[in-house]
């Protein structure tokens, strides 16, 4: 149990991660591939994957 | 200006972002929360769930019913396992059949049709497999979660490095720490998979189950396919049925010893750690062959599949396979038969604890009707008739 919430924390983190990366990067290719990636994160966030 | 076009651009990714995460969302919340109607047969006298021998499961996804259906006279009494495989449906098909058609002569009958209910809420990642499945029926389609090998990594995580099977200590995959059928007998403070096979086990000892059937479906790359593998207290039992369904039953049927040396599986430790006779049935399923092409629903219910064929032409199955395939129906109406055959054996043998099953199809005629024409219109059914797996 302990291992699964540092695991959703270190998603929720790297999501936020992505999330900063996505608002500070001026190039539309990494904006779409930032957005990409996030969606994994994201469905795991809200346990539906 | 040139700001807010950014901030445009911005938004407008993360929106498609938003709907396509909506999509995938909604797709696997579906398949995870999809309802499975289960019609009570005639004989159906009570549905129990799995908690009800072992408190641990209370509450959890794995606390599967048990459909319990009772002849007029006294005797034996047989334990049906669908579902330990999820995505091998035939087995979960033909428990469903059982349970909304058999009728009970003599003894009882217990069915599980999700015995790794949580397998069933899950699809292989990365395997691109339909989320689900639908049977056509006389009165319209009746729609099954696909389902998965292992337990949902939601529900049982992580893995470890190695498998330890407990109690034997022998090194499995890490994986199969969700399969069903490498985590017998299970332990009481073991992971959620391990919690169900000790519920199981606790069932057999509580309900005297003279026998325990798991269904199951193979690829044909795989040796044990298309037999009954039989713990040594059912080899005479499965030789038997064996030479009954080959010689009369429509359709050619192996028998295999279970291995002393592969732990884990039911055919081997229900029959070491109850007074059980374990036998497990395995029918041909092309789709579970890594050679196969697209994995599709046609794929999972036809079982056609050319590159299937190919490898065959080369000499590299276990099973014969040609352009017909192994359409879904083959596969339903062999375990259907194969069940049959087996409590009549026992029955013959042990009159006193004998199990005797009517009202339910064999080979030749779920192939001829069609596994649907035996599911009941659910609509039609009342409230108390009726569960959901």
């Amino acid at each position: 149990m302990i291992i699964t919430i540092l695991y959703y924390v270190l998603i929720g983190f790297i999501a936020g991660l992505i999330l900063w990366n996505l608002f500070k990067t001026r190039k539309w290719q990494d904006e779409l591939l930032y957005v990409i990636i996030l969606m994994p994160f994201i469905l795991r966030l809200l346990r539906l994957k | 200006m040139r700001v807010n076009v950014r901030s445009l651009r911005k938004a407008g990714f993360l929106l498609l972002g938003a709907a396509l995460m909506l999509l995938a969302g909604l797709s696997f919340y579906n398949s995870r929360h999809l309802k499975e109607p289960v019609v009570l047969g005639p004989s159906v006298t009570e549905v129990k769930k799995l908690s009800d021998y072992f408190e641990g499961l209370e509450g959890t996804i794995n606390d599967a019913n048990v459909y319990v259906l009772e002849g007029q006279e006294p005797g034996g009494s047989v334990l049906i396992l669908g579902g330990t495989h999820p995505e091998e449906p035939a087995g979960r098909l033909a428990t469903w059949i059982l349970a909304e058609n058999a009728v009970l002569e003599q003894g009882r009958l217990f069915l599980i049709l999700s015995a790794n209910r949580s397998g069933t809420t899950v699809t292989r990642l990365g395997g691109a497999y339909p989320p689900d499945y639908s049977i056509e029926t006389p009165w319209g389609e009746r729609t099954f979660r696909m389902g998965d090998r292992w337990s949902n990594p939601l529900d049982q995580w992580p893995d470890p490095e190695v498998y330890i099977h407990y109690p034997s200590r022998q090194e499995l995959a890490y994986m199969d720490i969700r399969n069903l059928n490498r985590t017998w007998p299970g332990r009481a403070n073991g992971t959620l998979t391990e919690k169900t096979c000790f519920a199981i086990i606790q069932m057999i000892k509580e309900e005297k189950i003279d026998i325990a059937i798991d269904l199951h479906e193979a690829e044909l790359q795989y040796p044990v396919i298309s037999v009954i593998v039989a713990h040594e207290k059912g080899q005479d039992l499965a030789a038997m049925t064996s030479m009954m369904i080959s010689g009369m039953g429509g359709f050619d049927l192996g028998m295999e010893n279970s291995p002393h040396a592969l732990r884990g599986l039911s055919h081997r430790e229900i029959g070491d750690h109850t007074d059980a006779i374990s036998l497990l049935l395995e029918a041909p399923e092309p789709m579970l062959d890594a050679t196969r092409g697209r994995t599709d629903r046609k794929l999972l219910l036809e079982g056609k599949d050319e590159f299937v064929v190919k490898a065959g032409e080369h000499g590299l199955l276990f099973e014969k396979i040609d352009e017909n395939g192994w359409p879904i129906d083959v596969r339903v109406g062999r375990h259907c038969s194969a069940i049959l055959q087996i409590l009549e054996l026992w029955t013959e043998d042990h009159p006193e604890r004998g199990v005797v099953v009517t009202s339910v199809p064999r080979y030749a005629e779920v192939i001829e009707n069609g596994t649907g024409a035996y599911l009941h219109d659910h609509r039609k059914v009342s409230p108390a008739r009726l569960r959901f797996e």
